[in-house]
């Protein structure tokens, strides 16, 4: 329940420091860090257009979508706080359920029958594909290596203590912040500031969206964010006491929004070609994360 | 009555009668004969799947011996499987066949063929002597070749349905090399007495070896798979998910009952299952992104599922292996699951495809488009199978994917470091079918029924009856999804069977014998995926909140409708949208290692250019190397003795005239040869 709670709050303010953070990089004075919420507040009091050739699908899609990602923040723990949902196996559930929005979402795309729109598409279901594995991998290393396999066991029995461990942990964390990266379709793999259609990935999927339905897509992103933080923010505090955890938890997220922006502002999105390879590579440092959890446990002999 | 006898009555019955019948009748007397069968063998398969197993003996003859027919959980549960495929597929398929009327001695054959299918399918199940159950393994090849080849004046039919009769026979000679191998050393042709087959764990594990490749061409594990993506798409809607949905696992069946009966290495064969139905699982899926056929496509996904079961089966028998009981538990509970929900699926998928076939009268995806304003509840049926079939919640497909990942992470806790990269390799794989699946499917899904009609089909929504048994296994697909601990309760015998083979539970556990109690591990199993219920429970009711809350709000706000945003470009055509090809584009430039394909183009090159014209076809390099160069070089092989052939009447008795000199004189000739020896000897 604090979980959710508190990863809620996050993302209330996470697009926003980002945004900000670009905007100071740049030198603007860059709107406030309310303004994603003034602005998904406005689209859930518009009016929508949907385009000609989209069927029901097209108007279901953001809602499911949305769903999607609650049922999939409802998983993650804090600390040593369970998330109201915890199982064993509950992160392969985790990286599902965002599959079932990313799927919608993909759909949905393909709805408009517009080119634009379908390239958007086939993108997103490669990189998904793509960074998938790492994921797996990532979680199964600290399955391993603490002897559970749900994310609330997991990160509670998480103990750093050697060098070796935090080694592991800051590849986590890499690993952690790219895949979020290119869940949310961020920096080096899609740059959400772009003007052209043809070098997007996730903004051209949603370019026909409209009015309340654009409102629950941005909502989506910006959650999206917070959970993965809130995944990072557990790497680190599962000893540490919940009333102490609790500012580490928002220190780390709004450090992760800093980063984010840093990010984006001072790399260059790389090319769509090169995209698969850099993917293809967190799944080598996720096998990096499993050698060393390999090298920790002491299995190898 | 007996509920054999009631069995072979009923069968003999409807099947003798069918012919004389004429139109609606025969329809009905079909329908009859399906129903009637399903129920007598579903009673008995219901009773032992929830209590004790069953056994009869039919006096055989003096050649055979009897035939002992077992009813026990693992039979009862494909049963049950075969009985659902093949109700809701004749419900269908009457409809479906609608259409070909005027072919009144193609239907009625059609229909004999299809009630026989059933009859052998079920007989599969319990038939436990092994010459009886290759007599009907026979007869299922023979009617589902009949049942396939229903469009015979198609070339293209035919020629699959000849690949899938060659193919069924090396499958059945390679089983009738296992089946006479224990029989004589054996001396009996039950099954079960096989467990005393001398030569102990390796000969056992050799014969396994066999049998996995002889039930392994049936199931389609890679490189056994090459009849699968010709048979599929030319046989009619309902016959292709049949046998997507049943022929198939009872390959998978023949592969279980054997490792119930043989006492193999099981972790030997556990990591051989795991490897190719890894190779198969991840194959299956590349290749199917890439066809243009949507029942192809669907095809190659059957080999993708068999990989899933497949890993799921491998997983059991590691388990079994290495004294792992509830690693056994979850890798077969996995795998029967999953062999329930790739049965539910997949034949809604081929019957959803049947519809689009019917109503544009063309499969091909890239010829297909917006196919959803006209169907929208085919569609909608479509894309609950297409979301189930990718492991999504809150469908069935996760609920088993669950289980094999579970399997996965539970045997990490206890392995050894070849191991976890075994484990570690075999996620990666799992993941990357189920993310090679969802791509795979939003773009069947996305190019066939979204978007504008690519070339101008006319078509509509096929009848109510037509779609009444789809939407049965809809709901089905659902409630697994969202109850799964109901259905992993069923299948608490099945499993129980197996995980009684678990080394500490007793070293000198009879195989294949009765009254197994099941272990209270069902009840772990139970445990982990009730939670998985709430889950798909909560996906399900925070988007109907959602959906509502969206309801109420845009309720006062305006809706325009407005063309596509086409970068300012005002008049697109259906031309210009993505296709299939393209959105697969970036996919097949990645994947270039695996995938070959052969292109036939003509260009638009002169100054009055003539039509131009483009095709690609996506090659299978696999059969390529397995199935075309083999028989290409026995091909060159047999030219060779071609000069034998010469057409000269008189060569030829001269031919017969050496044949029947060679009978003679060599028993002659042997006959001499053993006095020399025997001479010899005495010097």
């Amino acid at each position: 329940m604090l979980s959710a709670l508190l990863i809620l709050i996050a993302a209330l303010f996470f697009t926003g420091i980002i945004n900000r953070t670009k905007s100071m990089a740049s030198g603007r004075k860059g709107p406030g860090v309310l303004q994603p919420l003034f602005d998904v507040w406005r689209l859930f009091r518009k009016g929508s257009v949907y385009p000609a050739t989209a069927g029901i699908l097209f108007r279901v899609a953001p809602t499911i979508c949305l769903a999607s990602i609650f049922m999939a923040l409802l998983v993650v723990p804090f600390g040593r706080e369970k998330g109201l949902l915890s199982f064993s196996g509950d992160f392969v559930f985790f990286a599902y359920v965002l599959a079932l929005g990313r799927f919608l979402s993909i759909v949905a795309a393909l709805d408009t029958g517009s080119s634009f729109e379908g390239m958007g598409a086939s993108r997103e279901a490669l990189y998904g594909m793509l960074a998938e594995p790492a994921f797996f991998v990532l979680m199964g290393s600290l399955a391993l290596l603490t002897g559970h396999t749900s994310f609330h066991e997991i990160f509670n029995a998480l103990h750093l203590g050697s060098w070796v461990s935090y080694a592991l942990a800051t590849l986590a964390t890499f690993v952690l912040v790219m895949i979020a990266m290119i869940e949310n379709s961020r920096m080096p793999v899609d740059d959400p500031k772009t003007h052209l259609e043809l070098t997007m990935v996730h903004e051209v999927m949603v370019l026909d969206h409209s009015g309340f339905d654009l409102g629950l897509i941005l909502t989506a992103g910006y959650l999206k964010f917070a959970i993965f933080g809130a995944l990072i923010v557990n790497l680190f505090i599962g000893m540490v006491p919940t009333g102490y955890a609790i500012p580490l938890f928002f220190l780390i997220q709004g450090g992760m929004a800093v980063a984010v922006g840093l990010i984006e502002s001072f790399m260059a999105r790389f090319r769509m070609s090169h995209n698969p390879q850099f993917i293809t590579v967190l799944t080598s440092v996720a096998l990096l994360v499993f050698f060393g959890v390999l090298l920790i446990s002491g299995r190898f002999l | 009555m007996n509920p054999v006898n009631l069995f072979l009555l009923v069968a003999a019955l409807f099947l003798v009668l069918l012919p004389f019948l004429r139109g609606a009748y025969q329809r009905i007397w079909l329908l009859g004969g399906v129903l009637l069968m399903a129920v007598v063998t579903s009673v008995p398969a219901w009773q032992v799947l929830t209590g004790a197993t069953r056994e009869w003996l039919l006096p055989g003859n003096g050649v055979i011996g009897e035939i002992p027919l077992r009813l026990d959980g693992l039979s009862a549960w494909f049963i049950l499987i075969i009985n659902l495929v093949f109700l809701t597929g004749a419900v269908y398929g009457l409809s479906y066949l609608r259409h070909y009327q005027a072919h009144r001695n193609t239907l009625t054959l059609h229909y004999l063929s299809f009630l026989l299918l059933h009859l052998a399918l079920l007989s599969l199940c319990v038939i436990q002597n092994s010459l009886v159950f290759l007599v009907m393994w026979e007869v299922m090849t023979l009617a589902a070749f009949v049942a396939v080849i229903f469009e015979h004046e198609k070339w293209v039919t035919v020629k699959a349905g000849i690949n899938f009769l060659i193919q069924s026979h090396i499958s059945l000679l390679l089983l009738m090399v296992g089946f006479l191998y224990g029989a004589i050393h054996t001396g009996s042709y039950d099954l079960a007495a096989f467990a005393g087959l001398p030569g102990g764990r390796g000969t056992a594990t050799a014969l396994m070896l066999l049998f996995i490749a002889g039930f392994g061409i049936k199931a389609g594990f890679v490189p056994f798979h090459t009849w699968l993506p010709y048979a599929h798409p030319a046989a009619p809607a309902h016959i292709s998910g049949i046998m997507s949905g049943v022929i198939i696992k009872i390959g998978l069946f023949g592969i279980l009952r054997m490792l119930l009966i043989l006492s193999v290495d099981f972790t030997t064969v556990g990591y051989l299952l795991l490897a190719v139905s890894l190779v198969s699982g991840v194959y299956g899926v590349m290749l199917a992104i890439v066809q243009h056929n949507l029942k192809k496509l669907l095809a190659y996904h059957s080999i993708e599922n068999i990989g899933i079961i497949g890993l799921g089966i491998g997983l059991g028998c590691i388990g079994l292996g290495g004294g792992h009981p509830l690693l056994a538990a979850l890798g077969f509970g996995g795998a029967l699951l999953h062999i329930l929900n790739h049965a539910l699926f997949k034949s809604l998928l081929f019957y959803t495809a049947g519809n689009v076939y019917q109503a544009t009268h063309t499969l091909h995806i890239e010829h297909l488009g917006g196919v959803m304003r006209k169907m929208p509840l085919t569609s909608l049926l479509f894309l609950v199978a297409a979301i189930a079939i990718c492991g999504i919640p809150p469908f069935n497909g996760f609920v088993s994917e669950f289980l094999v990942y579970a399997g996965l992470y539970q045997w990490m806790q206890e392995a050894s470091l070849v191991t976890l990269v075994v484990i570690i390799f075999t996620i990666m794989g799992l993941v990357l079918i189920g993310g090679l699946a969802l791509l795979c499917f939003t773009k069947a899904f996305g190019i066939v029924f979204l978007g504008n009609a690519r070339r101008g089909h006319a078509g509509a929504e096929v009848s109510r009856g037509q779609l009444a048994p789809l939407w049965v296994l809809a709901l089905l697909i659902l409630l697994i999804g969202t109850f799964p601990q109901v259905f992993t309760g069923f299948l608490a015998r099945p499993v129980a069977q197996f995980t009684a083979m678990v080394p500490h539970a007793g070293a000198a556990v009879e195989m294949g014998t009765s009254g197994l109690e099941p272990v209270p591990l069902s009840g772990v199993v139970n445990g982990m995926v009730t939670p998985v219920a709430a889950a798909a429970w909560g996906v399900i009711l925070v988007s109907l909140l959602l959906w509502a809350l969206r309801s109420l709000v845009i309720r006062t706000k305006s809706q325009e409708t407005s063309p596509t945003w086409s970068c300012g470009y005002v008049a697109p055509t259906p031309k210009l949208q993505y296709t299939a090809g393209s959105f697969a584009r970036s996919y097949t430039k990645l994947f270039r290692a695996v995938l070959t394909f052969s292109r036939r183009e003509r260009g638009v090159d002169a100054i009055f250019p003539a039509g131009g014209h483009y095709e690609s076809h996506a090659d299978d390099k696999m059969e390529k190397w397995f199935v075309d160069k083999p028989v290409n070089g026995f091909q060159w092989l047999m030219s060779r003795l071609l000069f034998l052939q010469n057409g000269k009447l008189q060569v030829y008795i001269l031919y017969g005239i050496l044949f029947m000199a060679a009978v003679i004189l060599i028993p002659v000739f042997t006959g001499w040869l053993g006095d020399l020896l025997q001479f010899l000897k005495q010097l």
